[in-house]
């Protein structure tokens, strides 16, 4: 009889638990509104551009020749060419602790205020807290136009060349 | 079923139902406390008034409080400051006994620690009153989500990353407690949720759980001094009132209580109508941006001490400080070896420990409220330290202690 009762409060629990998580999870139009397309065209270089995406906020950054030239293969690597021009697209929050960095355009660098942490031009840590680049997100390169959400070729290459990780 | 005869007045037909003579003497006129106690010991009845405070306050806010994105923050500095009637008064009284409840709850903490009360049987004391200061902590945090401002927003967006444990990278884990990818309605609706109902249930719970530990351990006093609760409380019931180290808790110690709760209330509403500012922060009266971080990002005073300990680290050690902060004082029982349970001033070292504790503490939540540059990221970072190694040493200089 203990058995059975611990049986059917087991299976009961269980099957309360697994609702209690599923009802926190994002909602279906949360997640169906996670794409985004961003017009390139209207980018001026080495201007920060702020879009939105998710919520959050997207950098996006026209890298001028000189900047391109400077680069190290490290940099070039996370660069997205649209139309022959050099882009940084990434979520603009810092890695640490989700504040958003400035752009200080003499210094061709990011500064987050609040814990003090810098990245470079291609989003890259260079001062820590934060433990990682920031992150690029899916994007798909489509004629003038990005559309962050989607996964395109650009992307998965660079996911594969280890760029993202 | 019980024999009931015909009542003689309502004291008797309430009293043969619900045995109130019987409660009224197990809660308060047999309930022993010890005589040789400071006003130290009323900070347990001032954080009981406390809560009533917030209690009551936050149930008049509630009637009037809207938790959606786009009307929170107006609900908050419009409706309720400008346009109820004394909204302004349930808002400010909320929002400092919101503060000044930290500050009595570490002036608890650092008594019972001072004078040892969390030795030789009064361990469960202890680890249900830092149980209490959990809870009291996100209980603040879920409140301060609701005015919808800019420090609600972003102190959102760090705290709910903190669950992401660093390099283990757990975004999902982030993502379901917000239900969004970012602070969102989903977000506000069920912090909304913790924090008028689900997170006051707990405390209610767990401040049951702080009462009943107490009851066979019974109080510390102000000597460290071990005796006969029994004993005593037989003497007092005598008549040797004189003679007995305890006295009731109603009304003959209740009356000190009171005492002290009514010195603190006039600070208290001091505080309220003059000073209310303090516990509001700037920032938090412009509307909530997810685009727009602002300048710097600091906690309510009460937490900077466990932000600095995070702060002047990289990410994962960072996390793994903070951790530590954040359950080291429910080891103190285990942490201290020493067997003596008298004031830290009868202990030897213990005593520059306590004092050490305090000052870090005091540095600690200097330096977080600070930007993090320059001398003060390392006055933080050896706070930081300082804290972890005062811990360390803890146990091998009460280890020695001569017994007293």
């Amino acid at each position: 009889m203990g058995k059975v009762f611990g049986a059917v409060a087991g299976v009961g629990a269980v099957g309360a638990l697994y609702a209690m998580k599923k009802s926190w999870d994002p909602l279906p139009s949360v997640k169906a509104a996670g794409f985004t397309t961003i017009d390139l065209s209207a980018a001026e270089p080495n201007k920060l551009m702020v879009e939105k995406w998710r919520g959050k906020p997207i950098f996006v950054l026209k890298k001028t020749p000189e900047m391109v030239a400077k680069q190290s293969a490290e940099q070039t690597a996370r660069d997205i060419v649209v139309n022959g021009d050099s882009f940084l697209i990434c979520i603009g929050l810092c890695t640490h602790l989700g504040c958003i960095p400035a752009y200080r355009e003499a210094k061709l660098d990011f500064k987050c205020a609040c814990h003090g942490g810098e990245f470079d031009s291609s989003g890259i840590e260079t001062k820590a807290p934060p433990p990682s680049p920031m992150v690029i997100p899916p994007f798909n390169v489509k004629g003038n136009t990005v559309v962050l959400g989607e996964e395109g070729e650009a992307y998965r290459k660079m996911k594969e060349a280890g760029v993202l990780a | 079923m019980a024999h009931f005869t015909k009542a003689t007045s309502v004291h008797d037909w309430l009293n043969q139902r619900l045995a109130i003579d019987t409660l009224q003497r197990v809660l308060s006129k047999e309930y022993w406390i010890p005589k040789n106690i400071n006003f130290l010991w009323a900070m347990g009845m001032v954080l009981a008034f406390t809560f009533g405070i917030l209690l009551v306050s936050g149930i008049f806010l509630l009637m009037y409080y809207q938790p959606n994105v786009d009307t929170a923050f107006d609900s908050v500095n419009y409706t309720i400051m400008r346009e109820v009637d004394f909204g302004w008064l349930w808002r400010h009284v909320h929002a400092v006994a919101a503060s000044v409840v930290f500050l009595i709850i570490y002036i608890h903490m650092l008594t019972g620690i001072y004078y040892g009360s969390y030795k030789k049987g009064r361990e469960m004391i202890w680890i249900s009153g830092m149980l209490l200061f959990v809870a009291f902590s996100a209980e603040a945090f879920s409140g301060y989500m609701l005015p919808w401002g800019q420090m609600s927003y972003w102190a959102g967006m760090v705290i709910t990353n903190l669950f992401s444990l660093g390099s283990l990278e757990f975004n999902g884990l982030v993502e379901w407690i917000r239900g969004d990818y970012v602070p969102g309605q989903a977000f506000l609706d069920r912090f909304f949720m913790l924090h008028v109902l689900l997170i006051p249930l707990a405390i209610l719970g767990v401040i049951g759980l702080h009462f009943g530990a107490l009851r066979i351990p019974h109080v510390n006093n102000q000597d460290g001094e071990e005796f006969d609760f029994e004993e005593e409380a037989a003497k007092y019931k005598a008549g040797n009132k004189k003679e007995s180290k305890v006295i009731a808790f109603a009304n003959d110690f209740l009356s000190k209580d009171m005492f002290v709760v009514s010195i603190y209330l006039i600070f208290f509403f001091y505080l309220v109508f003059w000073h209310f500012g303090f516990a509001m922060d700037p920032i938090n009266f412009d509307p909530a941006d997810g685009l727009k971080t602002p300048p710097h990002i600091y906690p309510e005073w009460y937490f900077l001490w466990s932000y600095e300990i995070l702060r002047p680290f990289p990410k994962d050690p960072g996390l793994v400080a903070f951790g530590f902060a954040q359950v080291i004082f429910f080891l103190l029982p285990w942490f201290d070896r020493s067997p003596n349970a008298v004031p830290a001033s009868r202990r030897g070292l213990f005593f520059f420990w306590f004092w050490a504790m305090v000052i870090d503490l005091i540095v600690l939540t200097a330096m977080g409220k600070l930007p993090p540059v320059g001398v003060y990221s390392l006055i933080g970072k050896v706070a930081a330290y300082a804290f972890i190694a005062l811990w360390v040493i803890l146990p091998f200089i009460t280890r020695n202690e001569k017994r007293v």
